[in-house]
């Protein structure tokens, strides 16, 4: 098949960004098309992330910065797509770019237009809380950070084109119709919030104080409209009494979507923490029927919520909400854990909305020719979790089921891991490689200094005395030239830096303008076009820390940029030419573990041409799925895996060694030395560029209820194996099943997150097979989250009797003469209940194989979770990634989950490690730390510190060595050594002990 | 004592200040309260000015100008015609709008001048005294015309002014015609705004207040009080002072 290698991404969320980026990284030329005018979806919205806690923007921007600079991902924003024509591996895609009305080359987004603009509209990043200029960027933070004319709200009044310096404002510049050809394509479109509107009862829209959610979301945000205190929208009041209702619009069949959205009871959860956390003033409450903490350390993070941070959980579903008009309290009607109906007061109510498919999800499925689910939203099926109904195309986000930030990453990664494998023959065939002329040789040369300093318009011109600023640097040491330019950023400066750099013979260039953060890859990109090392550059930041801050005092505002300036100049002048590090690449993956996950894995990789090893342990392949006969979606995981197990063995760059365990793992990221042992004491050692852990899980085998020596006691387990055997006695007449058996306890706090599926399913099959057969499920709170909603009501609907008891309370079991009697404390029932059963079925969950686990996780330098699991670079933004460079996981060695999201996993893992594998050779920073020998005593203390294991003792020479490949330059080893043995090559001792001095002066 | 109003004439130096001096030619009398202010033309009555009369008490001001079509430098004539309307429409939240008017009146029309002035004392006769003058217990209304006069000052305003003519009865920068009822409502709204952005910062420069105290002195609903907070925080106006049980103080954080 001939296939073209670029791919089309629609989204640019947090699912359609990281796509782009693993692919880009992976060889392919990327478009991502996005509605709105800047990349980041929804996640650059929100305020904190669970369960960590991290600062939601603090980790997005990273990202979008890399997707937006990227020479291989093009944005095309304010766009829609017209038409799709083709098929998988040569689509032609139609699309209009809609008219910024800005020329994007020009704009260098520095927001003079904005500021100036007199229409204010409001500003939906803000959930219309806030106004917004019809001259706009979607927020501070954009990427890309272009303004763009809201014709809409646009009177045309000519002022942003008279304030633009730059001369970007072009009001004729008309929509523009242009054709793409890729070889396939990744939807990310998202999700739309339900709107509460329509149910009534609750008030939204009518009573100020009730808010949603995501609206919710802002005002905790310190960039939102109350910059991060607690108010309430009626009088600005903190609200010291603040409700949250979930499942507003989920789980909700009569009046909203029946699924459940997978994601409310978690971001409530830290909703309502980090309102604590903001301000102490607020007491929250929450308002649930199940707490569906089912990822991992989620059940964690909800414990400490209730512990320490004291949020109340009270089980019952809000029936109305009514306001005080004159005090705009809300009275909540609910009825208590007795059964009694009663009314609270509360100064605020947040609406936990669920996710929807798309607006325009059906629009999206015409044009691409896709099938939607009962929902509205993408369908999938769970063997094929990234791929729609069209050979080519694949989903990754909310667009396929409501789910939350980590999963989306997964998801978009495992689409990538698709494309990867579609398009392999035509990878590197249309990305830009860049040539550049040969480095200038600046050894011996003393410093010639060229200073560019940004008026960024009026940004910094408005308040700094720039003309002064370039007299003053002229003043400097080494100081050749200086200059000043409107915009330093702007094309015609990049090309007019290079001319000076030749013209003047300079060997350092220090641009004083914004933030590197943003600016300094294009600099030293420049410089570097020009002969010079990357790293001969310095960058004052003469804007963003200080023209902006210091608006309305201009004397002092200049004379903290001439100190900013000088304080460049003194770095300069004992800067000098790094090396990026090169690495050559083994082309060549192995993965550890033959279960499903580790079998897809290899696949992935196989299917591309690199030669693959499949380590597995067991004679037998297919892991934990060996005990499963079906999904609880009804499709046979027996059939899935002899099918998947025949095309590994058909595979002939696939080798598998089973009955085999890892002994020694030597070698780094891209040159791996693997040695394995058979059972009989025969060894081999296997070369590999990149490792993926898939170890498994094992099933929990529980001490409780007498398992071991009832049999009349079984797991989940057995009674699938039961029920398809057909072997299920015609005695038992009563079933009882038991849910958390081993798992949300004191020393498991995990939460198996299959079990509850795996209990419904049963008892579906049996009352499917055996109507007569009476079944009741014990549970603390049914987790079937997601579109497995509709299995619990099926299974309700089936007569499946469910009864909730508490963490403390658990049932028990009492045998007496043969006859099993269990014992029960309901809240939901008031008094002991007591019920005799023939069959007692414990859902046991999933345990990490400890053993194994601890002895690999020091092999690959990785590190476990409290629980056992592999602990993963980033629980949020790098779910499949080590620390460790090169070593990826995937599967239930990371943390229990269903089989359609081991494979999702399985081909993200393939995705992340493509990147790699894709390249001849790979590139470090060459900002990384070295050591002195002389002066290192071996002592150790930068060892423990690198979180990348990238320092190690020599045990001969009692030295501490620096692996240059996994070195990150964070420079915490330096800080850390007594004998200023290590330091880091671009922000060495000398260099900052140079800028501190000259502030001095 | 009766009455004597003091009035001020601000009056284009080529229509209607030679109609005034065509009154006096031709011995046409008129009563004395007027203080005639010579302009080169009407529209360089800057609202600021007219805020200032009224906040030293003056009772009635007279803005005249050339005949529509007539202007002696083509067009300023109905630029004062914009301004003269967005100051009135401020006046009107404080029940001064009355006290201020505009009249066309050419070189040729000294009688036409001296039954202007003659009516429009009058008239202001009927209104009493400025109110202002009236009572010692003025600092509110100080207050309210001190910030209708920054409130003009600021950025917006004046592009919505400036370009108002342009957008509304040429056409604006995409060659269409904004409709002068959708140019109007956001007008209406963009006066409202900014007088009360104006107000809230004024008054959180000498003390602290909580969106409750505002709305209340201001004699606004809290919510937007709120929603203006949000954009003068957002704007580096104001910030929070402290919080006091449940309820944030702001403070203007503005340098004069």
């Amino acid at each position: 098949m001939n296939v073209v290698g670029s791919v089309l991404i629609i989204g640019g969320g947090i699912g359609g960004t990281q796509a782009a980026l693993d692919l880009s990284e992976s060889g392919f030329k990327v478009y991502v098309l996005e509605k709105t005018t800047s990349i980041g979806g929804v996640m650059a919205q929100l305020d904190k992330t669970f369960p960590t806690n991290d600062c939601a923007m603090c980790i997005v921007s990273p990202k979008l910065v890399a997707a937006g600079r990227h020479p291989n991902i093009e944005l095309i924003i304010n766009a829609e797509i017209n038409e799709v024509l083709g098929d998988a591996g040569d689509f032609k895609v139609k699309l209009t770019k809609r008219s910024l009305h800005i020329n994007p080359d020009i704009c260098t987004g520095c927001g003079v237009c904005g500021q100036k603009c007199p229409v204010e509209c409001i500003d939906l990043f803000n959930e219309k809380m806030v106004k917004n200029k019809a001259t706009f960027v979607k927020y501070p933070q954009a990427v890309p950070l272009l303004y763009s004319i809201n014709k809409d709200k646009c009177i045309g009044c000519g002022v942003c084109e008279g304030v633009c310096k730059a001369g970007a404002v072009e009001y004729d510049r008309a929509d523009e119709i242009t054709e793409l050809n890729v070889g396939s394509i990744i939807l990310a479109p998202g999700f739309d919030e339900f709107d509460p509107t329509p149910l009534s009862p609750y008030g939204y829209g009518k009573y100020q104080n009730v808010v949603t959610s995501i609206e919710f979301e802002r005002i905790l945000s310190a960039s939102g409209p109350y910059s991060g205190l607690v108010l309430r929208p009626s009088d600005g009041d903190i609200p010291e009494k603040l409700a949250f209702l979930q499942c507003v619009g989920s789980r909700d069949p009569h009046r909203a979507n029946a699924f459940c959205s997978s994601v409310c009871c978690m971001y409530t959860a830290k909703e309502a923490v980090i309102a604590k956390e903001h301000q102490h003033q607020v007491n929250p409450t929450i308002f649930t029927m199940d707490i569906r903490a089912y990822g991992k350390d989620f059940d964690k993070y909800i414990n400490r919520a209730q512990d320490e941070y004291g949020i109340r959980y009270i089980r019952s579903r809000v029936s109305h909400i009514r306001e005080d008009p004159k005090t705009k309290n809300l009275i909540l009607t609910y009825e208590t854990a007795e059964g009694k109906i009663t009314n609270e007061v509360f100064n605020m109510v947040v609406l936990a909305v669920g996710l929807n498919p798309p607006e325009d999800a059906k629009k999206i499925a015409e044009i691409f020719d896709i099938k939607l689910n009962e929902y509205g939203f993408c369908y999938t099926d769970p063997f094929h979790p990234v791929e729609t109904s069209k050979l080519g195309i694949y989903v990754c986000g909310a667009f396929s089921a409501p789910k939350d930030i980590p999963e989306t990453v997964i998801q978009a990664s495992a689409a990538a891991g698709k494309v990867n494998m579609l398009l392999a023959p035509a990878r590197g065939t249309l990305i830009t490689k860049k040539e550049y002329p040969e480095e200038i040789d600046v050894r011996g040369k003393p410093p010639r200094i060229g200073v560019f300093i940004c008026h960024c318009g009026i940004n910094i011109g408005g308040v700094v005395d720039v003309p002064g600023v370039v007299e003053y640097a002229k003043t400097l040491p080494n100081v050749e030239y200086v200059e000043r330019n409107l915009y330093t950023c702007s094309a015609d400066t990049q090309t007019g830096i290079k001319e000076r750099i030749i013209e003047q013979n300079l060997n350092r260039v220090i641009v004083a303008s914004c933030t590197p953060r943003t600016h300094e890859p294009l600099f030293q990109e420049t410089i570097r076009e020009a002969g010079l090392n990357r790293y001969l550059f310095e960058m004052a930041n003469i804007r963003d820390q200080c023209s902006w801050v210091h608006m309305h005092e201009p004397e002092k505002a200049t004379e903290k940029a001439k100190d900013l300036v000088r304080m460049a100049v003194g770095k300069a002048n004992r800067i000098y030419p790094l090396k990026r590090m090169v690495l050559n690449m083994t082309h060549k993956a192995l993965i550890i573990g033959g279960g499903i996950t580790g079998l897809n894995t290899g696949l992935g990789f196989a299917k591309q041409g690199y030669e693959t090893y499949i380590i597995e342990q067991d004679k037998k392949l297919g892991g934990y799925a060996n005990n499963i006969h079906r999904l609880l979606e009804e499709k046979s995981v027996n059939d899935y895996l002899d099918a998947l197990i025949t095309e590994v063995k058909n595979q002939d760059n696939l080798k598998i060694y089973n009955n085999s365990r890892i002994k020694q793992v030597n070698g780094y990221v891209g040159n791996f030395e693997v040695i394995i042992e058979k059972e009989d004491g025969s060894e081999n050692t296997l070369e590999s560029g990149v490792i993926v852990v898939a170890t498994g899980g094992k099933a929990y085998v529980p001490d409780e209820y007498n398992y071991k020596n009832n049999d009349k006691v079984i797991t989940q387990i057995q009674l699938e194996n039961q029920i398809f055997e057909n072997k299920l006695s015609e005695d038992i007449k009563n079933i009882v099943m038991i849910q958390c058996v081993g798992s949300r306890n004191e020393e498991y706090p995990y939460c198996s997150r299959i079990c509850c599926a795996e209990a419904i399913k049963n008892a579906i099959l049996i009352k499917e097979k055996y109507p007569e057969k009476e079944i009741i499920i014990l549970y603390r709170d049914i987790r079937t989250y997601g579109f497995k909603e509709k299995f619990y009501r099926k299974a309700r609907e089936a007569g499946v009797i469910f009864l909730r008891f508490n963490k403390e309370q658990p049932p028990e079991l009492i045998e007496n003469n043969g006859i099993m009697r269990i014992l029960l404390n309901s809240p939901q029932m008031g008094e002991q209940i007591s019920m005799d059963t023939e069959l007692v079925v414990l859902s046991t969950g999933i345990r990490p194989p400890m053993k194994s686990n601890e002895k690999l996780a020091p092999m690959l330098k990785v590190p476990l979770n409290d629980d056992g699991f592999f602990l993963e670079a980033h629980v949020k933004l790098r779910p499949v990634d080590f620390a460790t460079e090169g070593v990826f996981l995937a599967g239930l060695a990371h943390s229990p989950k269903s089989i359609e999201e081991s494979i999702m996993q399985s081909y993200a893992a393939v995705s992340r490690a493509s990147t790699l594998l894709s390249k001849e050779q790979i590139e470090s920073e060459g900002t990384i730390a070295f050591i002195n020998p002389m002066k290192c005593s071996g002592c150790g203390l930068c060892v423990e510190t690198c979180s990348y294991n990238a320092v190690s003792l020599n045990e001969e020479k009692h030295i501490a060595e620096v692996n240059t490949a996994l070195c990150k330059g964070c420079g915490a080893c330096s800080a850390n050594c007594r004998s200023s043995a290590i330091d880091l090559l671009g922000f060495t001792n000398t260099q900052l002990y140079l800028v501190i001095n000259q502030y001095q002066q | 004592m009766a009455f004597k109003p003091k009035i001020v004439g601000f009056l284009c130096n080529w229509c209607s200040y030679a109609g005034a001096d065509l009154a006096g030619v031709s011995r046409i009398q008129y009563p004395p309260n007027i203080r005639i202010i010579r302009l080169m033309c009407s529209g360089r009555v800057e609202p600021f000015f007219v805020f200032e009369a009224l906040k030293q008490g003056i009772d009635g001001i007279i803005i005249m100008g050339c005949h529509p079509g007539e202007c002696h430098y083509m067009s300023g004539n109905y630029e004062a015609e914009i301004k003269f309307n967005f100051i009135k429409k401020m006046l009107n939240f404080i029940n001064l709008s009355d006290r201020i008017t505009l009249k066309w009146v050419s070189a040729s029309e000294g009688i036409r001048f001296a039954k202007v002035v003659t009516e429009f004392t009058e008239f202001i006769k009927t209104l009493g005294k400025s109110p202002i003058q009236k009572s010692k217990n003025n600092s509110d209304l100080i207050f309210s015309l001190t910030a209708m006069q920054q409130s003009m000052n600021n950025y917006r305003m004046r592009v919505l002014m400036g370009r108002k003519r342009k957008i509304t009865e040429q056409k604006n920068v995409y060659g269409e015609k904004v409709s002068i009822d959708e140019f109007e409502e956001l007008e209406n709204k963009a006066i409202i705004d900014e007088y009360n952005r104006e107000r809230i910062s004024l008054i959180l420069k000498k003390h602290p207040l909580s969106v409750k105290n505002l709305a209340s002195s201001l004699d606004l609903d809290e919510k937007s009080v709120l929603d203006y907070i949000v954009w003068l925080r957002s704007k580096g106006i104001v910030d929070v002072d402290k919080i006091q049980g449940l309820t944030p103080y702001y403070i203007s954080i503005q340098e004069d």
